[in-house]
Formats: C-alpha cells, structure tokens, sequence
C-alpha cells in the first residue's frame, strides 16, 4: 500500500426524512483494495453517489490528490480520475467495445470517427489488462463477464486513480470473478485505489486490504483484513443498536394448522430448492441480503413468473400456480416491493385500485356496482385509517403508507388467507411504518398466514415468528424467533469464508 | 410534505376546466368556435347542407374513433381500421350485388369480418406479444389486399336508397318533404352514451383502462389481462364493421384499394379528444368532439378558399397541440 490518495471526512448528507450519512469517514490509499461493506441501506451507495458528484453533500471534506475537491458530476469526478463501476452494466449493445469504451469522446479523422485508432486503443487497454476482447467484436455477443471488463477498461481509459466497484461480481460466475480478481490485482499493482463494494464476506476476504463498515449511515470502523475475522466484520455491521420491541417468543399457536407447504421451489438461478412451511396466524419472516432471491421466491409462488419444478400445497392440497390469476384464486395477495410498478395503479383512484382483485364481487355481469364499489372502499380506508379526502382520489396523491394501505385493502376485500409483504415499509415514514406493522400483527391474529420478505434487520426481528434465511437462491437457514440474533442471521445471509 | 399540498389541491380547489371535464371541454370549446368562425367567415358555410354533408362525413371516422380509443387506453394503437373499414364494406357489398344476398346479410358480414380481424389483432398483441404499431400495419396490409382480390379490383355500388334493398341508406339520413336529415347522429350518440357506460361502469372498460395506466400491476392483481387486452381490439374491430356500414351508406361506390389514411383522422380525433397515446386515459365523449375538429377543418377550410392539403398540415399542428398538452399535464401530475 502506498500513499493516501483520497480522504472523506465527516460527509454528512440528508435527504427530506432521513439522515443517510452522519459523518461518514473514509481513507484510501494507493495500490489498495478497500472493501465498503454494511447491510442494505448503511449508505454505501450513497457515500459513492456523494463521492462522483451525483449527490452534493451537506457537510464534511473530501480531499483528492493532495487538495480539496467537490466534483458537481460523475464528467468532472472522471476527468479528475474518479470512475465508478455500476452494478447494472451501461453497455450499448449493438455497438462494437470499441465504440462503447469511447463513446462521448470518440476519435476523429476530420468529420469521420476514426473507427480503426479507437480499436488500437481499445486493444491497447485489453493489453494492459492482460485479457482477451477483440475491440471489434459487438457488444450484445460478450458474456456478462466479458462486458463487465469492458466496463473497467472504460474506466481505466478515463486515466482512472481510483475505481469504485459497486458489487461487480454480483452477476458473474465463478471463473469469471477468477478473471476479475487477476484485473482487481493487476490495477492495484499498478498502484490504483480500489473501493469495493460487496457483500460476498469471501470475496472480501480474498481480494481485499482493508475493510470499512458502515451501519444506518455511520461510520463504525475500519479493519486491516488479514487481522479481521468474519465474525469481527459481522459484529461491526449489525452493531449493539437496541432495536425496538424485538418479537421474543413465537406467538402462533402451537396447533396452528400448515396453510402454505413449498417444496423443493425451483425458478430460475434466484430460486433453488426452497422448501419451507406457513402456519395460520403465523409471520414468517424471509431475510437475506440484496439479491437472495426472496423476491423471486415470493413471485414463482404467485405465479408471477414461471415455475421450473416444486410443489405447492395449500391447506394439504397440491396446487398448480401458473399465473397470478391462479395464485389469487388460491386465497395468496401478493404486495409488491415495488409499489409503483406492480402494486398499484396510481392514475386509479383509492376505489378502483380497492377493489382490483375482486371486482366480480362488486359488479352483476360485466356492469360494475359503483355505490358497492365504493362502500367497500370506504369501509377498509376507515378500517386502515387511510388518509384520504375520498375514495375517488387518485392513489398518485396519496403518501407511500397510505398507497400501501389501499394495496392491503385490495387483498383483504379479496378475503386471501395467505400474504405476501415484500418489504411492506419501504419508503413509508416512521409513524406510518408503526401503524403498518400493527395492522400486520392484527392481520396475523385473526387467522391470516403472513409472509414478510425485509431488508431491514429491525423489522425482521420485530414482526416475524419464525424466520427463513436466503443466500443467492437458496435457503440457508430457518430460525425460531426465540433464537434468532442479528449475528446468526447475518451469518445464514452471508457466504462462508474458504 | 409534497403529497399532502397535492392531495388537497385535487381535492378542492379544482379549476373550473377540470371540473368541466378537463379537456374534453376545451375540445368542446374549440369546435364550437370553429363552427362559428367558419360561419362567420362564409356565407356558403352557413347552409344547412353543409350542416348535413359534415354529418354525413362523420359518422365513420366517429365510428372508428370510439372503436380505436380502446387499443389507445391499453398504450396501443389499431392502424387496420381504414383499410378494414373498406375491406369489410367491399366484402359485404360484393355479396349483396354480385351474390344476391339481402342487405342485411350483407351487412351482418362486414360486421363480423371486422370482429374476425380485432380477434386476430387482439392474439397478435396480447398473445403473440407483437408491437400494437407493427401487428396491425401488416393486417393494415392484409385487409386492403383481401378486398381487393374478393371484389376482383372493381368498385362495388351499394344499393341506392330507392332501389330494392337500399333502405340501410335511411339508417343514416331520411327524406321529408324533400328535405334531408340526419338521423344518423342520432344513433351515434346512443352509440356514445353506451360506449361512456361501458368505459366507466363495466369490467371491460375499467380493465382497458387499468392495462393501459399499468398493465403489470393489474395482472398481478389476478385480472386476466390476455382477454381484456384482445377484447379492446375486438371492440375496435366491431366499431370498424359498424363503420363501414356507414361509409357504404353514406357514399355511392366503394373503391377497392382505398381506406389509407382514414385510420390516421379517427386516431387523431380521439387524441385531441384527450385519449392518451400513453394509455389510461381518455373518455368517448371527448373522442367524439375531437372527431368534430378535424371533420370541420375538413369541410370549412375549402370554402374558406384552403384545399384540402391545408387541411392536413392544420390537423397535424392542431394534433401536435393535443399531444403536448398531454404531455404537460402528465408532467404536471407527476410532480
């Protein structure tokens, strides 16, 4: 490791209801892999945002090559030679490599782009990577791998000193991420500043120096890696917070009744093998980290993407999902984790997104029942306590929580007997999110099964009764509540070291 | 703290336009200026015949309108309507004049073809998943060249309404003391008044919507949204088998090879009537007054001494207009 190429100090940054950081620090020197790792939503991100000029921050320094800078957009960060990775791969597919590494500044010959230079150029950076591309060839015939290396000689032909990775091996194989840790080694020999973001716990400990955890926008710490442990790692980042009123027993009822049986789900690379049971009046609650497959589980079970192999039963009896159609006559409600785009219909009002799900029950025939329509609607806006001037608002107008609610109303005036919450509190206010988690517990005392896939630690551990750990699309572990911790879950959620 | 100062805006303080209906009232506003300027601008105008002559042009690009506003709501489009229209009018013409049917057989036929070909529209998209713009430009295709091999490429000459089996021209227009009128207008607006109910108060017309605003969030409710999805290109098909009934009642001879272009005036006068390109929204009674604009640009401008070229280049700006405001007040809402 060499010198301190770049130093964050006190980055403080607020958004409209959160803090997203609270005096980050961070140190990064040259010739060496830093590792960025906390749970989602720590920051991460958005100290990298903060860093490339996407976010201008509220306080605190970032000193760069020996001066205080404060770049206004990813241009200027990237001139200087700040350059980020991105997860999601901005590739141009029909392009040739060559023609997307330079694109913006390509090479002229007079008016005409000088195609041939930009592929001498591109071979040059492939040389200097030691890796095999043929500039020339198209963009859209390279593997995920490949594409992604191409990414990284885009960054290094900006003349980049420091390179965020932001989860680069999320979708690579393994021999892939083999080849990209032989770049990751070489650029560092080459004395660049690597930060890596990742949750991988063996891939920090492979390739990384050092380690900085952060936790709900803070800066906790910074570990030399070879010294560190992952249990060290996993205690900085879950920390010694104490969460509100954690559920401490399992309040379903010791018959309680399986109402959902999976067995051995496949769909897809996001679902393998996942076999688990949901009892009446129950809280299930399915943690993990980014990209665990929860998601996907919930959907293959609603029937919202197809189904490779598994069996369903539902009160004993095998089912077959093949569309949401099915799933919903099935007595499931699934809410979606990303409300605008599969939850509710926002240019609909609070009445017609109610009754959704059901409007056979609110119409003779083809003709709908406006005044039933609307009774119904009424009827769970007072039960739910959503805010609203009236039922004929647009669901747009609403707050998150109370679209959320309007979701809940769609599925309960369904009478499903399964739900499904993906992150039922995303993006909803701190009242908001008490009043939801009350209403969840309600829900699970009259009888509903509940299943409730959370990102957040607090949530997990204050709503489920049993809790189901995923990891890259399998599971990985079933806990009772009355054993589970925040550091047995995060070693469930993460891989083992080697 | 955004949403809360939105929430009550909506909820109250409405303005006297949206509460008029938005722009479909504008619309309204601006066809009857039209009238009125043109009126006022040429003593010819002022006639009832051309009163009568500009109904009679409208009822098929009405027809059309109404039947394509329901692709349009789920974020499609339905560019086989003109060349159907003529294909349908051709086939059941053919089978009056050449084959001895009775006219209403025949008029049974033109009808269904146009079901037939919504039912093939609607599996292309919703089945085959095919672009909405590209599935019905080849059966845009398809139907002009089945017409004209079906009627051997020659012009087929409807009854005429005192020959035997012409009455289906006084479905449109009816003589009294030699005087014309137009009871045409009549049915088309019974035809808006159910269409605004099955729009607003059937499954049918709230799941068009619903696919068109969100079409991922409404399968995940359970809807079937393959069947809703083909049914708006049915109901678009019907409305052009109605609209060739009308197109061969109203004109003479109906010519293979023709219909290009008609599809483009209805798909208009429903967008400046407020039916979003974007799907979701839009309403009947809207299309209808957007059809008005452009069938009085049509008729008004020649007499204005304007030909009919200038009637296209003022349709498209005034199309631009309609779009634009469409796309601000989406702007508008989703700040």
């Amino acid at each position: 490791m060499g010198e301190v190429i770049l130093t964050m100090k006190g980055i403080d940054k607020s958004f409209p209801g959160v803090h997203a950081l609270d005096h980050v620090d961070l140190e990064e020197r040259k010739g060496e892999v830093h590792a960025l790792m906390g749970e989602n939503g720590a920051g991460k991100s958005t100290l990298m945002k903060v860093l490339t000029g996407i976010y201008k921050k509220d306080s605190g320094t970032i000193t760069y090559e020996g001066k205080e800078v404060e770049f206004h957009n990813t241009r200027e960060a990237q001139d200087a030679g700040v350059v980020i990775v991105h997860q999601e791969l901005n590739m141009l597919g029909h392009l040739t490599v060559a023609q997307n590494i330079f694109i913006g500044r390509e090479f002229k010959k007079g008016i005409r782009i000088d195609d041939k230079k930009m592929n001498e150029e591109a071979r040059k950076l492939f040389d200097r990577m030691n890796i095999d591309i043929d500039p020339r060839e198209t963009m859209s015939n390279l593997t995920v791998g490949k594409q992604q290396m191409c990414e990284i000689a885009k960054a290094i032909s900006h003349d980049a000193k420091v390179i965020i990775f932001d989860e680069p091996s999320a979708a690579l194989t393994e021999a892939e991420i083999a080849e990209l840790f032989k770049i990751i080694r070489d650029l560092r020999e080459q004395g660049l500043g690597i930060i890596y973001i990742s949750h991988r716990m063996d891939e920090i400990k492979v390739i990384t120096d050092r380690v900085t955890v952060m936790r709900d926008g803070t800066y906790v710490g910074t570990l030399v890696t070879e010294d560190s442990t992952k249990d060290d790692i996993i205690n900085m980042m879950v920390g010694r917070v104490i969460y509100e009123d954690p559920k401490t027993e399992n309040m379903t009822p010791k018959d309680a009744p399986v109402v959902l049986k999976v067995e051995h789900l496949n769909a897809g690379k996001m679902v393998q093998d996942v076999s688990f049971e949901l009892h009446k009046g129950e809280i299930l609650g399915f943690s993990g980290l980014m990209g665990a497959g929860r998601t996907e589980t919930a959907r293959a079970l609603f029937g919202a993407d197809p189904i490779d192999s598994g069996d369903i039963y539902i009160n004993g009896k095998k089912v077959t999902i093949k569309s949401p159609q099915d799933a919903v006559r099935n007595g499931i409600g699934y809410l979606s984790e990303d409300r605008k785009r599969f939850g509710i219909v926002v240019q609909k009002t609070v009445a017609e997104n109610t009754t959704m799900a059901t409007l056979d029950a609110y119409a003779n025939g083809p003709f709908i029942n406006k005044k039933k329509e609307k009774e119904v609607a009424e009827k769970y806006v007072e039960s739910l306590a959503t805010k609203t001037p009236s039922v004929d608002q647009l669901v747009v107008n609403l707050s998150g929580g109370n679209q959320q609610k309007v979701v809940i109303a769609k599925w309960l005036t369904r009478n499903s007997d399964i739900l499904i919450f993906d992150e039922p509190t995303r993006g909803i206010d701190v009242g908001a999110k008490n009043e939801i988690y009350k209403l969840m517990n309600q829900l699970a005392a009259e009888g509903k099964a509940i299943i409730m896939i959370s990102s957040e630690m607090t949530e997990i551990l204050r709503m489920s009764d049993r809790i189901i750990v995923m990891c890259e699309g399998k599971k990985t572990g079933e806990l009772d509540i009355s054993e589970a911790t925040q550091e047995n879950i995060m070693n469930m959620a993460t891989r083992e070291i080697n | 703290m955004a949403n809360k100062t939105v929430t009550k805006t909506a909820g109250t303080n409405k303005s006297f336009i949206d509460r008029m209906g938005g722009q479909k009232f504008i619309v309204l506003l601006i066809v009857i200026a039209l009238f009125i300027f043109f009126c006022a601008m040429s003593p010819g105008f002022r006639k009832y015949t051309t009163v009568v002559s500009i109904l009679d042009y409208s009822y098929y690009i009405t027809l059309m309108a109404i039947g394509v506003a329901f692709p349009l709501m789920t974020a499609g489009v339905d560019l086989s309507i003109g060349t159907g229209l003529v294909c349908y009018s051709l086939i059941g013409g053919y089978l009056i004049v050449h084959q001895g049917w009775p006219t209403g057989a025949g008029m049974v036929v033109s009808i269904l073809l146009g079901v037939l070909f919504g039912i093939l529209n609607g599996c292309l998209v919703a089945i085959m998943e095919l672009p909405p713009f590209l599935a019905t430009l080849c059966t845009c295709m398809i139907t002009r060249g089945v017409g004209s091999v079906v009627v051997g490429g020659f012009g087929i000459p409807w009854p005429t309404a005192a020959a035997p089996g012409g009455w289906f021209r006084s479905i449109f227009k009816i003589q009294v003391n030699g005087m014309n009128i137009p009871i045409g207008f009549l049915w088309i607006i019974l035809i808006v008044i159910i269409m605004t109910f099955v729009l607003n108060h059937t499954k049918m017309g709230r799941y068009t919507l619903a696919i068109g605003s969100n079409k991922e969030a409404t399968r995940l409710s359970g809807v079937n949204v393959r069947f809703y999805h083909i049914m708006a290109y049915v109901i678009c098909g019907f409305f052009a088998g109605l609209a060739s009934i009308s197109y061969s009642a109203i004109f003479a001879t109906v010519q293979p090879g023709s219909g290009a272009g008609f599809e483009l005036e209805a798909i208009g006068g429903a967008i400046i009537g407020g039916v979003s390109m974007t799907g979701g929204v839009g309403s009947i009674t809207g299309t209808l007054a957007g059809v008005f604009v452009i069938c009085l640009l049509k008729t008004g401008l020649p007499f204005i001494g304007l030909t009919a070229n200038w009637q296209q280049i003022i349709t498209g700006l005034v199309l631009i207009v309609a779009v634009l405001f469409d796309i601000l007040k989406r702007k508008k809402e989703g700040k």
